[in-house]
């Protein structure tokens, strides 16, 4: 060969030098399980769809979201977001909003109109859906996609369930609930509204499959001595009035009797139809009440005012008498014998409810235990066919649990039709906030959602909780860690100091090119996500 | 003057890409199509940082000069990992000839191709510690007083390396290397001697003296970048941590560069014309023990029992530099 002047060496390259001989450990991507992902009751793949929502790609975000759950609007307002309590980022400095984010895509996708194609070749195979509440409905939408033919029967006008005749107006908008349920409707799912189905053995004579999801609509009673002229009322009769337009007659002064998120909302309803004196009470502490902090906050700057540790020993004509309570040693609330009485035009029951079990009375594989149907984990009761989920089951009682319970019934019942088991698909390990290099993370405050002044709120039932413009969404979007999850920060490829990583381009993250990574760990360390592990190399 | 910060995008401009940011706002090194100036194959330890921060200079000086570049390179570990006869991991024109002479040889490269109206082409000299703050440094001196149009880059691991871990001019007090063991009352290298090059090079008035790290690549890329828009003599040390010579995990290497500069102990600024003009704030601020704790060149002041007392002294040295160049003075 040629060579210029005064070379007199062939170049060879380091490339014929193969490091990756010296490797004892191998740096290898994986993708873990996000805390958030981990704690949505419906499963949602939540760091996913905030990848997908980063860039703005926000039907791309909304699609991936409704993988798992038919109504990102509504949980953007009702879900009480135990993702957020999970999420990594609450260690760093405050969680993401995620579930901020989702309401912007839930009501992006109402403003756009996205629609969800029901693309699955029709199996033929008829499924009845027993309740038109949120676990009947997520149950009908994801039975849907699969291609089968679905009916939804309730008892009621409108569909919806609590998230119609329980929650308030103001709390989640009328619009928003019939926008994402009609989109279910619209993929072909036969509803048959004030059809209550009062014998499920014999449902299924006519049907391949049935999902019981009717729900605890029972107002739980109590027996406090009253007086004849006493006006008592229970909190789901005022509740599912004022969602009917007949509001009940509450009077001036009232008194709710219960410490959950069922009595708030009636204390709140009652002062936005005139009560000028809101009054809960309940038997227990503060800390201890099953309501939400945020309710209860919520509440009291609408000027519902709380009796803690009180508990109501009878009604009169115009007043309730309440004892006053105080903690044994165990915590446990004990009679004092301090009375008070409280003028009270009305009294409302909000001590809980109970599921109508005369639905499966027919059904002598059925177990009930605790007052509630049970299943097994593949959401399927004793008699082979029938399955239930919601309230009616063992369940934490909020509208997200019921939307999950409904996703895994569908995922059960279509493999049970088709005649073949379903595999779940096998969970990652953790990713743990001790793994993540934070180091590489933008300071970012999280975002405030705008929410109604608090003296309008007393007069109307529109939302309280306003939602997140697109720029502040994006910008919530984007405190997202991506927690185990590669998000193409380009690190690795960056910090490698044998230029063993390759980048595979946008969307296809990287490759270890082993025949040089010598097995630094440096990639590792320095992955914000955590996302790569190093794993010893078999001898 | 500091880069360009990213106000927030997710990562923001701490880490090498983000796909958020346009492909102009990222860093050269998530250029897919970057030239790896030192390419694959090279036979530096695991997790070296010296070979790291090498690729991420040259790479940025590369981009800078359009590809026209010469690189002048000194004895050290960097020359001897990257070119074991018959091969060569460089992908850039590359000379090396002796330890002590770099800087003059890379004046002479300028000299040369000046003579040849050749002005297009840059000039980058490079070294380690031993090379640059010891043996080279008259040559440097000289590069630096006659204002040759050279970008000198000293990567600092602050020992001689190549040839077994002596102490230099760079390795700071209480360190063991094989030359300042830890033994005795005042165990490891002696305080009060050794040198700051990059502060002598201010005292020379060149137009560009800077210090970075491998931890802050956006800050390295960017002050390569405004040295090569700049002509004359000018400097950059760069802190690069030696898992071999410091006695830490190789996957470490890139986590104790960033404990130097979070702790003070090694400052990061820029100075013009012999002026201090920029230095880069502390984000998170620790003390120097983290730092020391991850290094066994240090385990003697942490057993048999702690030394409090030199630990103390080493603090004060960061607690000095942090007075000294302003790093937790807010915003930078
Ligand atoms: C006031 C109130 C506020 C709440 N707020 C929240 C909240 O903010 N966030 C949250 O996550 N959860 C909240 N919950 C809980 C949540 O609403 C329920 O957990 C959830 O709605 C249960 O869903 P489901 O589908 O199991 O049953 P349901 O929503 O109760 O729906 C059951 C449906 O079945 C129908 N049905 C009943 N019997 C029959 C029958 N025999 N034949 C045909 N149809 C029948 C009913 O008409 C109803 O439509 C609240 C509950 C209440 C009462
Ligand atoms: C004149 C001369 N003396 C000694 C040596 C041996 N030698 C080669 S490299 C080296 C040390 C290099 O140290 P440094 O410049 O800090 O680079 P490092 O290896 O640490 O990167 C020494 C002493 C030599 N090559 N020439
Ligand atoms: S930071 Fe993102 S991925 Fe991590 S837990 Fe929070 S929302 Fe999930
Ligand atoms: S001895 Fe240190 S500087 Fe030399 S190749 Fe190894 S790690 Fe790099
Ligand atoms: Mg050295």
């Amino acid at each position: 060969m040629e060579r210029p002047f005064a070379i007199t060496l062939e170049v060879g390259s380091s490339l014929a030098n193969h490091t990756g001989a010296w490797r004892t450990e191998r740096p290898v991507y994986a993708d873990k399980l996000p805390p958030c992902n981990d704690a949505c009751p419906a499963g949602e793949n939540v760091q996913r769809w905030l990848y997908e929502a980063e860039d703005g790609h926000y039907e791309r975000a909304w699609r991936e979201l409704m993988r798992d759950n038919p109504f990102p609007a509504i949980m953007g307002r009702v879900c009480y977001h135990p993702c957020q309590t999970a999420c990594n980022r609450g260690k760093l400095d405050e969680a993401v909003g995620i579930n901020a984010v989702e309401r912007f895509l839930g009501d992006e996708a109402i403003r756009q109109g996205w629609t969800v194609p029901v693309t699955a070749a029709p199996t033929g195979k008829r499924v009845l859906v027993v309740g038109a509440g949120p676990s009947g409905l997520a149950a009908a939408y994801h039975l849907r996609l699969a291609g089968h033919e679905v009916t939804v029967r309730d008892a009621g006008r409108r569909p919806g369930g609590m998230m119609r005749y329980g929650i308030p107006a103001y709390r989640l908008g009328r619009d928003v609930l019939d926008a994402e349920i009609d989109r279910i409707l619209a993929m072909g799912v036969t509803f048959e509204p004030e059809t209550p189905v009062t014998d499920a053995a014999a449902a299924l004579a006519d049907f391949d499959a049935v999902f019981l999801a009717i729900g605890a609509q029972l107002s739980r009673r109590t027996d406090i001595p009253a007086g004849d002229s006493a006006r008592i009322l229970d909190a789901l009769g005022v509740l599912r009035g004022v969602a009917e337009d007949e509001p009940p007659l509450l009077g001036r002064r009232v008194v709710v009797y219960g410490g959950g998120n069922t009595a708030m909302d009636v204390a709140r309803t009652a002062r936005r139809l005139g009560a000028t004196d809101a009054v809960v009470v309940y038997r227990r502490t503060r800390q201890r009440m099953p309501a939400q902090p945020f309710e209860v906050t919520e509440a009291e700057e609408e000027g519902v005012r709380m009796h803690w540790l009180t508990t109501i020993t009878a009604a009169g004509n115009g007043t309730v008498t309440v004892e006053k309570m105080r903690l044994d040693e165990t915590g446990f609330p004990q009679p004092t014998g301090e009375f008070e009485e409280l003028p009270a035009d009305s009294m409302v029951l909000a001590i809980g409810q109970d599921v109508d079990r005369s639905i499966v009375d027919g059904l002598a594989g059925v177990r009930v235990d605790s007052g509630v149907v049970q299943v097994g984990a593949d959401m399927m009761t004793g008699v082979p066919g029938v399955f239930a989920g919601g309230d009616m089951v063992p369940s934490e009682r909020t509208v997200t649990t019921a939307v999950g319970h409904g996703k895994r019934a569908a995922r059960y019942i279509d493999a049970w039709l088709r005649g073949r088991p379903y595999q779940s698909p096998a969970r990652p390990p953790r990713a743990a906030f001790e793994r993540l290099n934070t180091w590489y993370y933008s300071d970012a405050p999280a975002t405030v959602r705008p929410r109604l002044d608090a003296a309008r709120r007393t007069s109307t039932f529109d939302e309280v909780v306003g939602g997140l413009d697109e720029d502040t969404a994006l910008f919530e979007a984007r405190r997202c860690l991506s927690c185990g999850n590669c998000f193409e920060c380009d690190n690795c490829y960056g910090v490698c100091p044998d230029n063993a990583v390759i980048k595979l381009g946008p969307g296809r993250r990287y490759a270890i090119d082993l025949e040089y990574c010598k097995g630094c760990g440096i990639c590792v360390t320095e992955c914000p996500a955590g996302a790569i592990d190093l794993v010893p190399e078999e001898p | 003057m500091t880069p360009t910060r990213v106000k927030f995008y997710q990562t923001g401009s701490f880490a090498v890409g983000n796909r958020l940011l346009p492909a102009d706002l990222r860093a050269v090194q998530s250029d897919p199509t970057r030239t790896n100036s030192l390419t694959s194959g090279h036979r530096a330890c695991q997790g070296c940082g010296e070979a790291l921060a090498a690729r991420y200079v040259l790479d940025a000086a590369m981009r800078a000069s359009k590809g026209r570049l010469v690189t002048v390179n000194a004895t050290g570990c960097l020359e001897v990992f990257s070119t074991p006869y018959p091969e060569t991991s460089w992908r850039v024109p590359w000379l090396h000839s002796l330890f002590g002479n770099a800087p003059a040889v890379a004046s002479g490269v300028a000299a040369a191709l000046k003579a040849q109206s050749r002005t297009d082409i840059r000039v980058l000299g490079q070294g380690g510690d031993g090379g640059t703050v010891d043996i080279g440094f008259g040559a440097l001196s000289g590069m630096f007083e006659r204002g040759d149009d050279v970008l000198y880059v000293c990567y600092d691991n602050q020992g001689y390396m190549n040839t077994g871990v002596q102490r230099s001019g760079a390795t700071p007090p209480a360190a063991r290397t094989s030359t300042t063991q830890a033994v005795g009352p005042e165990p490891g290298n002696v305080f009060g001697q050794g040198k700051s090059a990059p502060l002598i090079a201010m005292a020379h008035e060149i137009p560009y003296v800077a210090t970075a790290t491998i931890a802050d690549l956006r800050d390295l890329e960017y002050k390569v970048e405004r040295a090569m828009a700049l002509h004359g003599a000018r400097y950059l040390h760069v802190l690069v941590p030696c898992p071999l010579g410091w006695g830490s995990t190789a996957g470490q290497t890139v986590a104790i560069a960033r404990l130097a500069t979070q702790s003070g102990i090694f400052p990061v600024f820029e100075a013009e014309d012999g002026v201090l003009t920029a230095s880069t704030p502390i984000r998170r601020h620790v003390p120097v023990e983290e730092y020391l704790r991850l290094q066994a060149r240090f385990r003697h002041l942490f057993e048999p029992e702690r030394r409090a007392d030199v630990i103390d002294r080493i603090q004060a040295a960061a607690d000095h530099n942090i007075e000294r160049f302003h790093l937790l003075s807010g915003e930078g």
